[in-house]
């Protein structure tokens, strides 16, 4: 089948590629842009590990493909630091509250999370839930990963937070 | 986990992309959101030659308030869905019944069209908008067309479009106001397909029901309009003997597949349970 | 000169980050920017892709592999089958329990997705359309996927490869298909108390076939360098220097020469101890090729045929007197093992350490007897945070005793506490031969008791039953309880061995002249934090701040000899060699500290990061200190350098324990239940980090919760698998995991060095048992005595309409 030319921004740099029709985001990401943040970790659109955030959409980018993307701007978590490499709040708050374990859910949880603050900046905890539904995690539970995202909202709304007593 | 090869085509008008359908017949699909279709390529069940996104069909999107109806273009996502105060305020069912599909990343690009068009008997909204007794646009070769959602779905995967027809279009009647609604959905998990679920929409007048239509989902090879479930309802303050009757009426006309949700006696029962719950439900917002 | 106090010994104590303190996790600066190493990160030059061609047959003769549309596809360089296998000697392979298991299909099928052809390619799109080009002719057999059948005069020999053996790893064979009977404690006094015993239960308990599914899914990038005739290994190995024995042996490759490799591993849960044909197959075509292959299964391959983890069906028994005190226990097991016995067992073990199975309990006497069967269905058997069988016996202890406990009409606290093992009796010596080390469960279940209002919560339950019996509410309250005792820390190599190898573990430390180190262990983290922890026991050891120490683990290299991460064993074995080697350091440290103060070395004693003279403490040196001067004065006759390196190997297990409470409301009309509450006390001797500890706890809980309430790999009569994408395969979101609350104990392991236990199985099996018990327990007033898991919606209220329910 003919290849593609296909262009878009990713993290900021615009990027462009000659691909197949059928190449996924999650490979043009990882295999021609070598961004290896965002992972994989099912085959049915279930885990969530993929996560981007495609034109302000998050993007589960094993269900799209990269033609599908043209013109877009894309942003994975190795664009969240900032270029003087201060952490966005998020990485922050995950490591703060132990959001992570394996690391492997943790990419596409952070930019999942990061889109729903911005969707709602003051969650509940149901919120929060809700908003992570499509991400699953099989080392934390989802515990510290609510405080974690509690953390980054206070953090993003410039204040502190305090933990909820047990 | 990787799809066939196809060729990738991108249409930016309902011409185009019927034009499309047309040269490429049974080898080409339509590309709405994707989040049916995709996951059917990677594992390899759909295999098309020619895939025809429709991502930048102008005509697709949007969402206006048209004399009594809301007119939805066909590409609105479940996320649009849910975000749209049109919707919120003539049909707030609609929005209650999205945020019960899949999850936020599947809503910002699945479609409402992606989710009515295929007969895909797990899909949510066919039967919502049976009970709404929404219209669907149809584009295709021959023009275009309008197909009431109550006569659309034939079957597994069989709808009344004709090969090379695209919907593009759905047409939902504003229910009265007030009206009371409630899309109850039985799962095992959230964003799983529905075990069992029931669309409910009534009005009520003087404490009783005075109209009633009722949708079921997943617990038959097509979405159900539950009609005697309806005519039970109707004309009853909801009292339990009614609601019995009307969940009874349900499941009679149930005949769910046994998958891992529970056997197909299991999910009958569960039409008839969420039924009765979404009754209820519906009468108590009518009320307040 | 500043007029800043010194720091006193706690401010000290605090900046060392040492045991006990909730050190942030290293690991974490690069997980959170998306810079772990993961397998399917690394690109090597000239790298291929391969893929299996999978059968679609969960029994069958292979009549015919026609490759060749395969081969000519461009961009393929190779289709492996069995007969290219057989070529150098790995058509199939040993398993760690003493079976030998098919690489590729060699004459049959045995389970639905078996391997049957190995594509490679230039990259993984084409060789997955090469994997589909593979066509096989098969001719179908019969299919064995009920246990309980397999031994069946008439079932069909699955086995054809060692049909006549009678005598298989473990003993004699009775049946083509019996795979071994083990069996240990004393048949004739059991036997006899049953047979005078008050009271007796007998129920079937199955502990259905689940997956620990792992987010990251097995994958592997071999490379072998013709030049050198070196293979270079990268994989997720939970055990890679027995990955590197294993290769050593099976491919006859110097071991010197292979290089294994486990980067950042996604998670393990005993999913990737073992040997896979993915490995093999890959290490044969960089073989062949001359390029580095990698393999990178996808969910459905990975749930569908890596290594399961329980079917094991349990027929369990108690004897008791009728005032509830227990007089025996006799458990038989039938042991579902697939198509292959591919169980990561320690080698004596054919049913793991399934005779924990007397569990928290003091009984007299006990007998257990399990027997293995093949099925046609994917190899293995222990995986999943079991500990080796534990998770499947605890499950079966805490459910007979709440069965005998509703027999006697005794609240399943109560009862449990009658039974306890008491303090006074540690060590205790179990009927079924575990010493048990330490234990104090009363406390344990007091503070659980009280903490949840226990009493109070039955209370509430009879007045909710009684609303329920005036059809108030179509509502059930369930209580459950478990307290589990298990054993981990495999092990003492008395008794321990995966394939010949004593299951000791490593650390060797080296300490720079500037007072900062590096630490090298033989486990290996999949999640568990060990960068973090490890040098949290080094800096209390020795003084030196753990932000100064690197801890590295799975370059088998450079990393000393271990037996890998699994069965909770890295803090009880490998935490002790840290403990070992640190004081090794710190012996050595002592002595160049009394020469460079020039007294003698019992003269001084520590304190946090130094060494002072006793009565004279303005008089000491720092380990800063010391250490460089390790590298330029040291005594004379001693090494320079500060350096040790120790392997441990276990006087004995550990005993980790927990009381689990969990309050549960089930809606009867359709079987949907809400967790009210789950409590989780756990002990596990000394605690390192407690946010850790408290992750693990979380992360185990949610797995069992997926566990009790819907997880199950399930087959049908024609043997096709069930549940094998996570369409079906039931892992919560957020939104259905409960909330945890966490608590603890400390009840130290008195032969462990630092007294630490290890914790990371607890939580799944602990929680099992009391997410059981609490569906159970709502519908005992109602009469039932045992209903099975999983416990989804549909079975519950399938459970609900055979009480009579739905009238």
């Amino acid at each position: 089948m003919p290849k593609i030319n296909v262009a878009m921004t990713v993290n900021g740099k615009a990027v462009s590629a000659e691909v197949e029709p059928r190449l996924l985001l999650i490979h043009f990401l990882r295999e021609n842009l070598s961004l290896t943040g965002p992972h994989i970790g099912c085959d049915t659109t279930h885990c969530g590990a993929c996560t981007v955030d495609v034109d302000g959409r998050s993007v589960k980018s094993c269900t799209m493909f990269a033609v599908q993307a043209q013109g877009a701007e894309v942003l994975t978590i190795e664009g969240m630091a900032s270029a003087d490499g201060k952490l966005h709040p998020l990485q922050e708050g995950f490591r703060e509250m132990h959001g992570l374990q394996c690391g492997y859910c943790t990419p596409g949880m952070i930019m999942r999370a990061h889109r729903l603050l911005k969707e709602n900046p003051n969650p509940t905890e149901a919120e929060i839930r809700l908003g992570v539904s499509g991400n699953l995690c099989r080392c934390t539970g989802y515990q510290n990963i609510v405080k974690a995202i509690q953390y980054a909202a206070a953090k993003l709304n410039g204040q502190e937070f305090k933990e909820a007593a047990e | 986990m990787i799809p066939g090869s196809f060729e990738y085509h991108r249409p930016s008008t309902v011409s185009e992309a019927v034009a499309l359908l047309g040269e490429f017949d049974s080898e080409a699909r339509l590309l709405a959101g994707g989040h049916s279709l995709i996951p059917m390529m990677k594992l390899r069940l759909a295999q098309p030659s020619h895939l025809i996104d429709l991502a930048g069909v102008g005509e697709l999107k949007g969402v206006r308030v048209e004399g009594g109806e809301i007119v939805i273009g066909a590409m609105t996502t479940q996320h649009d869905v849910i975000a749209s105060e049109a919707l919120a305020t003539h049909a707030p069912i609609l929005r209650e019944a999205a945020e019960q599909i899949a999850d936020p990343q599947v809503r910002y690009l699945g479609t409402i069209g992606g989710n009515a068009a295929n007969g895909d008997p797990g899909n949510d909204m066919p039967a919502l908008l049976m009970t709404l007794d929404a219209v669907f646009e149809l584009r295709g070769p021959a023009g275009a067309r309008q197909v009431k959602a109550r006569e659309y779905y034939l079957g597994v995967y069989e709808t009344a479009a004709e090969p090379g027809e695209i919907l593009t279009g759905i047409r939902v009647p504003i229910p009265p106001k007030p009206h009371g609604f409630a899309y109850e959905k039985l799962k095992r998990k959230i964003g799983d397909y529905a075990t069992a679920a029931a669309a409910v929409i009534l009005t009520v007048s003087g404490g009783r029901v005075s109209t009633c239509a009722i949708g079921l989902t997943n617990v038959a090879d097509r979405p159900l309009l539950a009609v005697g479930a309806a005519e039970a309802a109707v004309g009853s303050a909801l009292d339990r003997a009614t609601l019995a009757r009307a969940a009874r009426a349900a499941e009679a006309i149930a005949s769910p597949a046994a998958d891992g949700r529970g056997s197909a006696e299991y999910r009958a029962k569960m039409a008839g349970v969420m039924t009765a719950r979404a009754l209820a439900r519906a009468f108590a917002r009518a009320a307040s | 000169m500043n007029d800043a106090p010194a720091p006193t010994s706690l401010e000290r104590a605090e900046k060392l980050q040492g045991m006990g303190c909730k050190r942030k996790r290293v690991e974490d600066v690069r997980f959170t920017q998306g810079k772990g190493n993961y397998v399917d990160d690394i690109k090597l030059p000239g790298m291929l892709h391969g893929d299996f061609h999978r059968s679609s047959h969960g029994h069958a003769r292979i009549v015919k592999i026609d490759t060749s549309k395969a081969k000519a596809l461009p961009g393929v360089l190779a289709v492996l089958t069995a007969e290219d296998l057989k070529g150098v000697n790995l058509a199939w392979m040993p398993t760690l329990a003493g079976d030998v298991q098919m690489v590729l299909a060699d004459g049959k099928v045995l389970f639905q997705n078996q391997e049957i052809a190995f594509v490679v390619a230039t990259d993984r799109y084409i060789a997955a359309d090469a994997a589909d080009l593979v066509e096989v002719e098969y001719e179908a057999l019969p299919v064995v996927v009920d246990p309980f059948k397999a031994m069946a005069p008439d079932a069909p020999t699955l086995r054809e490869d060692i049909k006549d053996k009678t005598e298989g790893a473990h003993g004699t064979r009775k049946h083509p298909n019996h795979i071994f009977n083990w069996q240990v404690g004393d048949r004739e006094l059991t036997d006899a108390a049953f047979a005078k015993a008050e009271v007796t239960t007998k129920d079937l308990l199955t502990y259905q076939r689940v997956h620990p599914c792992p987010l990251e899914t097995c994958q592997c990038v071999v490379s072998f360098n013709k030049i050198l005739g070196e293979l270079t290994i990268y994989g997720t190995f939970q055990a890679p220097h027995v990955i590197r024995t294993v290769v050593a042996l099976i491919a006859g490759l110097p071991e010197q020469k292979i290089h294994v490799i486990s980067p950042d591993i996604g998670g393990g849960f005993g999913n990737k101890v073992g040997a896979y044909p993915g490995y093999i197959c890959s290490a044969v075509a960089s073989i062949v090729t001359g390029l580095p292959v990698k393999w990178v299964e996808d969910r459905i391959e990975n749930l569908s045929t890596t290594s399961f983890a329980r079917d094991y069906h349990m027929t369990t028994e108690i004897a008791a007197t009728r005032e509830g005190r227990v007089t025996g226990l006799r458990v038989h097991i039938l042991a579902d093992h697939g198509a292959f016995d591919a169980c990561a067992d320690p080698s004596k073990w054919p049913a793991g350490f399934s005779n924990i199975v007397t569990g928290s309990y003091d009984f007299p006497v006990a007998h257990l007897s399990v027997d293995g069967v093949y099925t046609n269905k994917a190899p293995g058997g222990v995986a999943y945070r079991c500990s080796f069988r534990v998770t499947e016996v605890a499950y079966a202890i805490e459910r007979a005793m709440d069965i005998m406990a509703q027999k006697l009409g005794l609240d399943p606290v109560d009862f449990r506490i009658r039974n306890f093992i008491r303090r006074e009796q540690f060590p205790y010596q179990s009927a079924l031969g575990w010493e048990y080390d330490s234990g104090d469960y009363l406390t344990a279940m007091q503070k659980a008791v009280e903490a949840t209002s226990y009493r109070a919560l039955r209370e509430e339950q009879k007045a909710r039953e009684e609303a329920f019996r005036r059809g108030e509410t179509r509502e059930l309250m369930g209580i459950g309880v478990s307290f589990f005792t298990e054993i981990v820390g495999a092990g003492p190599s008395k008794n321990c061995d995966i394939l010949g190898i004593a299951m000791f573990d490593s650390c060797e430390i080296r300490i720079h002249p500037t007072g900062k180190g590096i630490a090298r262990m033989g486990t290996k983290s999949q999640g568990q934090g060990h960068e973090t922890t490890w040098a949290q026991i080094i800096a209390t050891e020795i003084g030196i701040p753990a932000d100064d120490i690197i801890v590295e683990e799975g370059n088998t290299d450079t990393a000393p000899y271990g037996l890998g991460t699994y069965g909770s064993r890295s803090t009880p074995v490998a935490g002790a060699a840290i403990a070992m080697a640190s004081r090794k350091i710190k012996a050595k440290a002592q002595m160049i500290a009394a020469f460079m103060l020039e007294v003698h070395e019992d003269d001084l004693e520590w304190d946090v990061d130094r060494f002072r003279v006793k009565g004279n403490p303005e008089s000491f040196k720092t380990m800063s200190q010391i250490a460089w001067a390790a590298y330029n004065k040291v005594p004379p006759g001693m090494e320079p350098g500060l350096e040790a390196v120790s392997y441990y190997d276990p006087p004995n297990m550990t005993y980790p324990f927990g009381a689990y409470i969990c309050v549960m409301d089930i809606d009867v009309d359709t079987g949907v239940h809400k967790v009210r509450r789950f409590y989780a006390l756990d002990d596990c001797g000394t605690r390192i980090n407690p946010m850790v500890i408290e992750g693990q706890v979380h992360g185990g809980c949610t797995e069992g919760y997926a566990i009790a309430m819907g997880q199950e790999i399930a087959y049908d009569e024609s043997g096709n698998v069930k549940g094998a994408s996570l369409m079906d395969f039931f892992l919560p979101t957020a939104v259905e995991t409960p909330h945890w609350e966490t608590d603890y104990t400390v009840t130290p392991s008195p032969h462990h060095p630092i007294g630490a236990k290890g914790v990371g199985e607890s939580p799944n099996v602990g929680s099992v048992p009391c997410f059981a018990n609490a569906v159970n327990d709502a519908f005992k007033f109602l009469g039932s005595t045992h209903i099975p898991m999983p416990h989804d919606a549909y079975r519950t209220w399938l459970a609900a309409e055979k009480l009579g329910l739905h009238a």
